[in-house]
């Protein structure tokens, strides 16, 4: 029987949809051993919280009271806490931001090993299967170990869990130590807006690292013109300062779903899909076929940008 | 104070490329300095410029073909690079967090640094854990995905922007001596001078064995073993056009008009 502890992510008051899916992962692994799955909700409107997160399947949610935002050092305390007082095989955390900042301290706290940015999962009650990606998603892994675990699982993998659940509801009396809180959040600020909305957009022709040169942006801005499109671009563009943080479609930039989507020169890394994939239609060009954009792509153009893009602007002008 | 800043030589695979067992066949890998810790390593050589810190030191975990990489932070302004490499970790396909932790802490204790940077994450095998894994492993202070420090770090404290998902950042105050998960955009990375290219052959290069470091061939065996490695199944039913471009062009044309997008 493994028994699974599943933690939820919430900011400014509102649980994030990885939240959902990390339930369905623990509850899957905890049915395939005949587990009970656990659920912690930590700090902000943890009573709200607990009666979102009582969804089908989920046999008790655990509330820690303590703050109203995200804090690692807390989340390290109470997690290791619960592991103590409940025992799971295993802690499932969602693999966001807030996730890969306290998920490694928990796995280090309680000498657990730790597997990060899991696609899949199976267990046998004394090894896990877990299945990853490497190099950018051009390759998944199947990895083994054995034992209880700290897992972390990639968003949009499962689906959210849904349907009320009859969970237990309890307050979990966490110590909390205040001196080993040596970091403090003082705000949030969004960034990134501006005068130019691609979420707005109709067609958004998209530029990746494939363009190379600041100067071949004039290549893409012709085409986007010919098409009455709009620029947006991949995360490399806008860390060279190339383009504006606006126009930056992924998981820390925008989320687009324009009618058609043309990534130019974009891999599809996952955090560049994660901002894009609603798209209606999508159409990628690119040299490397094996590139994981063209496998979600509605239109794969396995071909040199510099060849295709000024054929494109000149068939439209 | 000394900024340790952990670099690692990560691989790039080629667009065709094969797989031998649980590894991508060396013919089709190429060698790089991993993109975040080219980041961290220029956020060490800025604090050090605004004189706030007076040594910058770069470690790595890897073989000796690596050296040339590990040279490269050199050539861009550190002042010494240290390298830990094993007989025993030779056979090992994938070192996980607990190994590089258990490595990495060695060095840590005994350089004694006050700031410790990493890239947020490796390219190649993205466990994205080994900065905050560290510094929890010492009882040091950290913060994740970094994409603003400010250079007085006064008081004791870095204060830090920490980038989250969706286009909010988190402005966070982290308690010295910390590690920090460096985040890419963070600044824009040197290249290294001709100057600073001939200087790296004369600069200190530590290597260690893990006997040197004190450090049992037990703890950095790791938990998790790689058992496959496979091309992910395309799940597509995408239209694959692979013609000239002059004939690529009208059919996207004829599309994209039919979509009522195209004038
Ligand atoms: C915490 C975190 C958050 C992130 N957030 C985001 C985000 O919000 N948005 C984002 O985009 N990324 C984000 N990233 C970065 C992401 O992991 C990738 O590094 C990034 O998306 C890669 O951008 P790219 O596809 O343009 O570049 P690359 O991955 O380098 O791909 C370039 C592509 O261009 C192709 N190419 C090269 N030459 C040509 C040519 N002549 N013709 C056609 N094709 C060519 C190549 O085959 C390759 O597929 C984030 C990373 C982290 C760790
Ligand atoms: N073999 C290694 N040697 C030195 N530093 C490493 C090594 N592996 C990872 N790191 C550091 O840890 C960061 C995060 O890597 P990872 O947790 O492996 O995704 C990297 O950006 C490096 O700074």
């Amino acid at each position: 029987m493994s028994d699974v502890l599943a933690v939820t992510d919430h900011r400014r008051g509102e649980l994030r949809d990885v939240s959902y899916e990390t339930i369905t992962a623990g509850r899957q692994l905890a049915d395939e051993t005949d587990g009970d799955l656990h659920v912690a909700v930590i700090s902000g409107p943890v009573d709200d919280f607990a009666q979102i997160c009582n969804r089908e399947g989920v046999d008790a949610v655990h509330t820690v009271k303590y703050g109203e935002e995200f804090n690692h050092d807390v989340y390290t305390q109470v997690i290791t806490q619960l592991y103590d007082e409940l025992a799971p095989q295993y802690v499932l955390t969602p693999n966001s931001v807030n996730g890969l900042d306290y998920a490694p301290a928990v796995a280090n706290a309680l000498n657990l090993p730790l597997v990060t940015d899991t696609v899949r999962l199976e267990t046998n009650g004394d090894t896990l299967i877990a299945t990853c990606e490497m190099y950018g998603g051009k390759v998944e892994t199947t990895s083994e170990l054995t034992g209880n675990a700290v897992v972390t699982i990639r968003g949009a993998e499962w689906p959210g869990a849904d349907g009320i659940g009859d969970a237990e509801i309890k307050e979990f009396q966490a110590e909390i130590d205040e001196d080993a809180i040596r970091s403090s959040v003082t705000a949030f600020e969004e960034v990134g807006n501006g005068n130019v909305d691609i979420t707005e957009a109709d067609v958004l022709v998209s530029v990746g690292r494939g363009i190379e040169e600041e100067e071949n942006l004039e290549l893409i801005e012709d085409l986007a013109d010919a098409l009455d499109a709009t620029v947006s671009s991949s995360r490399p563009i806008v860390d060279n300062g190339w383009l504006p943080k606006n126009r930056q479609v992924g998981q820390s930039g925008k989320v687009v779903t324009p009618d058609i989507y043309i990534a130019i020169g974009i891999s599809g890394a996952v955090q560049h899909v994660a901002g894009m994939k609603g798209s209606e239609m999508i159409v990628a060009i690119n040299t490397d076929p094996n590139a994981p954009i063209m496998d979600i792509a509605d239109y794969a153009i396995h071909d040199d940008l510099f060849d295709v893009v000024p054929a494109l602007t000149e068939e439209f002008q | 104070m000394e900024i340790l800043v952990t670099v690692k030589e990560v691989s790039t695979v080629e667009d065709e490329f094969g797989i031998e067992n649980t590894t991508i066949v060396d013919q089709y890998l190429n060698a790089d300095l991993n993109e975040l810790d080219d980041y961290a390593v220029e956020e060490a050589l800025q604090l050090q410029e605004a004189g706030i810190a007076d040594e910058v030191v770069t470690v790595t975990i890897g073989p000796e073909d690596c050296e040339q990489t590990l040279r490269q932070t050199l050539a861009k302004g550190a002042d010494r690079a240290v390298r830990v490499w094993d007989d025993a970790l030779e056979n090992i396909d994938l070192l996980d967090v607990g190994a590089k932790t258990a490595i990495l802490r060695a060095i840590v204790e005994a350089e004694e640094p006050d700031l410790v940077l990493t890239g947020v994450q490796s390219g190649d095998d993205n466990w994205g854990s080994t900065g905050v894994s560290l510094a929890a492993e010492l009882g040091l202070e950290w913060g994740a995905v970094v994409n603003h420090l400010k250079h007085d770090l006064e008081d004791g404290t870095a204060s830090d922007r920490r980038e989250l998902e969706g286009g909010v950042e988190e402005l966070t105050e982290i308690e010295l001596p910390a590690a920090l998960t460096i985040q890419t955009g963070i600044n824009e990375p040197r290249y290294a001078s001709l100057r600073g290219i001939r200087q790296p052959q004369r600069k200190e290069l530590d290597v260690h064995t893990l006997g040197d470091l004190g450090i049992d061939e037990g703890a950095v065996e790791g938990a998790v073993t790689v058992t496959d490695m496979y091309e992910p199944e395309s799940e597509t039913d995408a239209t694959v056009w692979q013609v000239r471009p002059e004939e690529t062009a009208p059919e996207l044309g004829e599309l994209l008009h039919e979509k009522e997008v195209a004038p």
